[in-house]
């Protein structure tokens, strides 16, 4: 699915990397724990989350991450954006709560991939 | 031949938002040095809950990391409180981090698992009152 889908299913503004919304990714996982992100992520390109600090963009790079997608209505300060900008990262914000967009996103067959054990 | 880069990085222990910087630049010089994913992955994340942790628990400390061709060696160190029990903090779900870290995304129990799970090697030397230092090492 290209992020550029992601923005369009959750009605999502894009809050920086508007240059790789072309991006392809191939799974995704939801979380607000970033410890269990590093703990079990293995290749999921995107991370839908209802927390907002810097930890977020830091969480994200270790795991090669390329899109973030902040939910309910969280909106990031702008040295958030700014981290996601310099690592090349795209920043999505949208209205929906976690458990719709992740359903969203999974029916339009963005599933959740492997994981570690 | 074998050659050594050494890195150190002094952990601001005062600053929450700053924690991972330094891991983010080993993860940036690893992939110049033109190390595998895999390996940067493993090492950056180790450091990055290792920094985490020494922001969290010990006001910060120091973090040195001496790059060889066959491996990655991270030494952690802090005058933080030290950890009473070894194995007890060693559980995942186990975590004495305070309520607000919580909100952060962090305590959840999985920092010092998270270190032995990407690494091959982990030791830790710690005194209760004086401090801990951890030893890890990922093989190339």
């Amino acid at each position: 699915m290209k992020i550029q889908k992601i923005k369009e299913l959750l009605d999502a503004r894009v809050l920086c990397g508007e240059e790789n919304l072309e991006g392809e990714v191939h799974s995704a996982c939801g979380c607000d724990m970033m410890s269990d992100v590093l703990a079990y992520v293995k290749d999921q390109a995107v991370l839908l989350t209802g927390l907002c600090n810097p930890q977020v963009v830091r969480t994200a790079m270790m795991m090669d991450m390329r899109c973030i997608v902040f939910v309910r209505g969280k909106m990031p300060t702008e040295d958030v954006i700014e981290l996601a900008r310099d690592a090349g990262i795209v920043i999505l914000a949208t209205d929906t709560r976690m458990y719709v967009a992740c359903g969203v996103l999974y029916a339009q067959g963005l599933h959740g991939g492997e994981c570690h054990k | 031949m074998t050659e050594q880069v050494k890195f150190h990085f002094d952990i601001d222990g005062e600053n929450f938002t700053s924690a991972g910087e330094a891991s983010v630049r080993i993860k940036k010089m690893l992939r110049e040095m033109g190390f595998s994913s895999e390996v940067i992955r493993r090492v950056s994340v180790a450091m990055y809950e290792g920094e985490i942790n020494m922001v969290i628990h010990a006001n910060g400390g120091s973090a040195d990391v001496i790059v060889s061709n066959d491996k990655v060696e991270i030494i952690l160190a802090d005058n933080g409180p030290g950890i009473a029990d070894i194995e007890q903090a060693m559980k995942e779900g186990f975590s004495t981090a305070p309520e607000n870290i919580r909100s952060l995304g962090f305590g959840a129990g999985m920092g010092l698992p998270n270190m032995k799970r990407y690494t091959d090697d982990m030791r830790i030397e710690s005194e209760v009152g004086k401090g801990t230092t951890i030893y890890m090492t990922v093989n190339v």
